[in-house]
């Protein structure tokens, strides 16, 4: 009877003090979140009001423009001549859908085999890949224009297919986050469809694609990112402007050359470019989140 | 089935891989040469005698056809590519007059030679992979054919085999043939380079020299590279990649916690707040960030036109700075990705972890560091670990914040330089390819040091089961 009556105040004040404390972890989170989304958002910001300035030059008084207009927009569309960002965009649009489409596909074969199969030479391969992800990429950069150079695709019309073979070809080695995703979905889904007959090709398309859709969502996204992020081995392989990505054009607009006119083009193409992807990303994210909620928890 | 005696190095295999111990296929090349029938024996020279016998005709044909080809390649280009390749060709371009025609007379070029002789090799040794599987093959088409009513499985079982118990082959032949054609070989040709004189004064001559290069890199006299520019490049180098790679870990860990609170409302807004930087091609946000970070540029005029700064803040100029610069820019740039795996990896946790965590009573605390952490970690090891790799050949962030600015004269190395973009200048920019070469070798034994130690006692390899 004491005991009880002692308790009771007791846990009113640690209520009171837990709803207390929930108020302020709520306050610190919501302002930590707040501080951190203008910060994030500040450049994005910036260059996006930028390329409506009237006055194209690369440095200004004041922080913000104070005029705006469209020049930056049409002038990067109609002044055709000097750099052709159009041509630009469209060629790096194309190799982003070729890579996007290989390198899921690669990642999804090596991640299921890895996860499920096991086969001599197995844990060599892992180990191989692993040993070969450590070389530096832009160590064979030059190799690689050299070997292109002798299968003949580096004349005119061939970079776009040379460059998505550059992108796509390495892409099956980045299979261990997708492995380690597969790792958790439970193996007694492939017992149960291998008893009722499936071979495993198909409890790969019916069973392990299916429920690993968040992960090959986020495998999409940077198939489709790296011709856009790429400048290196673009720079090497695409010698023409004709032949330029995206990135090399936005590149070559920074230049000291180029610069003083460029800029306000720059900051209108940076806009340009961002928005396929970001229409893409919001698009998957949405994808993604709603795959998250159906798939199979661990 | 007759009791197979396994010898000490299989017992061995066994017990090490344990569960993940796969038996050898009794067609193995020894067999096949100790049991196999003249049918078999002859397929050593002619491929694919035994599958015709066995009237596995187009498998037969198919391996017939590649030897046809592999000849008819030796003949015409293989031999003089190999024989070429010790000397690496001497001969230089001249002219002259020749029957009273002034003619020119290309010479060799060893970058050509060099390349076409990894090729050959490269192929040589696939092609002798490729003769014991065509031996096997035949083995296997005698053992499975042999009796009288008896067949060899026909190309149609082979197919199904393939997408059935040997899913592997076919799901791995493709990844692989690019992983070796489009990383491999250029590996080995660059390699290869090291170990030359392919630098700005040969660049179309270049002989073999053994070790110099390695002796260049670290010895204290050389005037482009030098052992002390390289041991300062390298510890800048693992700073940075210890920094990128676990304040943006644990920064985006956080942050990913802290938007997936119970209470945290507005979860899918922040999240794209967050994303809106990836949906930003990183290429583009360096450039800007650059242009901000000038001397005169963004920045540095608004904290002057506040009042708060007399003179420009000496972000690229600064080496101090400038390091400090490019580490937060990165946070910038990585944090978002990292929100991005973890929230997946968060919501996937098992909830009756939790709920069996509760009831025991366990506290915040300890649930995240006895389920969330261990879970985590379990899945991302991997990821961490090429997250630290890439960090050590993240290009991208150096070389288009700050070039590997501020530079010392006479050096080829800055002092934001990291091992990757060193070696970016030294082969694109100054055409010393052998050096460059050397500096590539040097980062990937860095690089192979640390991660196997790491990877090896990871979780996720040890107890690849472990949340199934």
């Amino acid at each position: 009877m004491s005991k009880h009556t002692q308790s009771k105040p007791e846990s009113q004040s640690l209520m009171h003090d837990q709803r207390k404390r929930r108020i302020v972890a709520d306050v610190a989170t919501y302002v930590l979140l707040g501080v951190l989304a203008v910060v994030w958002l500040f450049p994005i910001v910036w260059i996006f009001l930028e390329s409506f300035n009237k006055n194209p030059a690369p440095y200004q008084n004041t922080f913000f423009p104070t005029q705006f207009s469209f020049d930056n927009y049409t002038g990067l569309f109609t002044q055709r001549n000097v750099l052709d960002f159009p041509r630009m965009f469209m060629n790096t649009f194309i190799i982003a859908i070729f890579v996007c489409l290989i390198s899921v596909f690669f990642v999804l074969s090596v991640a299921y085999v890895m996860s499920r199969m096991r086969f001599r030479g197995r844990r060599a391969f892992m180990n191989f890949v692993l040993i070969i992800g450590m070389f530096p990429g832009i160590m064979s950069v030059v190799a690689i224009y050299f070997i292109l150079k002798a299968m003949g695709l580096t004349s005119d019309g061939m970079t776009t297919l040379a460059l998505i073979l550059v992108y796509s070809a390495g892409t099956g080695a980045g299979f261990y986050v997708m492995k380690g995703y597969m790792d958790t979905i439970p193996t007694s889904l492939d017992e149960a469809a291998m008893l009722d007959g499936c071979t495993r090709w198909q409890v790969f398309t019916k069973i392990i694609i299916p429920i690993s859709r968040p992960m090959i969502v986020y495998q999409a996204i940077v198939g489709f990112l790296t011709p856009w992020l790429d400048f290196v081995m673009a720079k090497v392989i695409a010698r023409t402007q004709d032949n330029y990505t995206a990135s090399l054009g936005l590149w070559l607009m920074l230049d000291k050359e180029y610069i003083n006119n460029w800029f306000g083009r720059f900051a209108a193409a940076s806009v340009i470019i961002s928005i396929p992807i970001a229409i893409l990303f919001i698009v998957m994210q949405r994808f993604y989140q709603e795959s998250m909620a159906g798939s199979v928890k661990g | 089935m007759s009791t197979v005696t396994l010898s000490q190095r299989e017992m061995k295999r066994r017990r090490k891989l344990g569960a993940d111990y796969v038996a050898p296929s009794p067609y193995t090349l020894k067999n096949a040469l100790e049991k196999g029938d003249l049918f078999t024996k002859l397929s050593i020279v002619v491929f694919g005698l035994g599958n015709f016998v066995h009237k596995q005709y187009l498998k037969g044909l198919i391996f017939l056809a590649s030897e046809v080809l592999f000849i008819i390649f030796m003949a015409t280009a293989g031999v003089k590519n190999l024989s070429l390749l010790p000397s690496l060709g001497g001969r230089e371009a001249s002219s002259g007059w020749v029957d009273g025609k002034y003619v020119h007379i290309a010479g060799d070029n060893s970058v050509i030679i060099l390349l076409y002789g990894v090729c050959t090799v490269v192929l040589c040794i696939a092609f002798v992979l490729w003769w014991s599987l065509v031996i096997r093959s035949a083995y296997k088409a005698q053992v499975l054919g042999g009796g009288k009513d008896r067949r060899a499985p026909s190309f149609m079982d082979d197919i199904h085999t393939l997408l059935d118990a040997k899913a592997n082959q076919l799901l791995l032949f493709l990844p692989l043939a690019g992983i070796l054609i489009f990383t491999v070989l250029p590996l080995i040709f660059m390699i290869s380079m090291a170990f030359t004189s392919y630098d700005h004064n040969h660049l179309v001559i270049f002989k073999w020299v053994g070790l110099e290069n390695f002796k260049a890199v670290f010895s204290n006299s050389g005037s482009i590279v030098s052992g002390r520019l390289f041991l300062s490049v390298l510890l800048w180098t693992l700073v940075w990649a210890f920094f990128a790679t676990f304040l943006n870990f644990f920064c985006g860990l956080f942050l990913a916690m802290v938007i997936n609170r119970k209470t945290t409302y507005g979860k899918n807004v922040w999240r794209a707040i967050f994303s809106m930087s990836i949906a930003v091609p990183q290429f583009v946000s360096l450039l800007v960030m650059h242009q901000m970070l000038q001397p005169s540029g963004a920045i540095n005029r608004l904290l002057m036109n506040w009042g708060w700064i007399d003179q420009a803040l000496p972000f690229f100029t600064n080496a101090t700075w400038a390091r400090v610069t490019v580490i937060i820019i990165n946070l910038w740039v990585g944090i978002p990705y990292t929100i991005m795996q973890v929230t997946g990896i968060l919501q996937n946790i098992p909830a009756e972890l939790y709920e069996a965590a509760k009831i025991d009573g366990a506290n915040w605390w300890q649930t995240f560091t006895k389920i969330t952490m261990p879970y985590i970690f379990f899945v991302l090891t991997p990821y961490l670990i090429t997250t630290f790799t890439g960090n050590v050949n993240n290009f991208n962030v150096i070389y288009l914040l700050t070039r590997g600015d501020p530079g010392v004269v006479g050096e080829s190395a800055g002092k934001t330089d990291l091992l990757i973009t060193w070696l970016y200048k030294l082969t694109v920019d100054r055409s010393d390819y052998n050096l460059g070469a050397v500096i590539g070798i040097m980062t990937f034994i860095v690089l192979a040091v640390v991660s196997l130690i790491t990877y090896r006692n990871s979780g996720s390899y040890k107890n690849e089961e472990g949340f199934r």
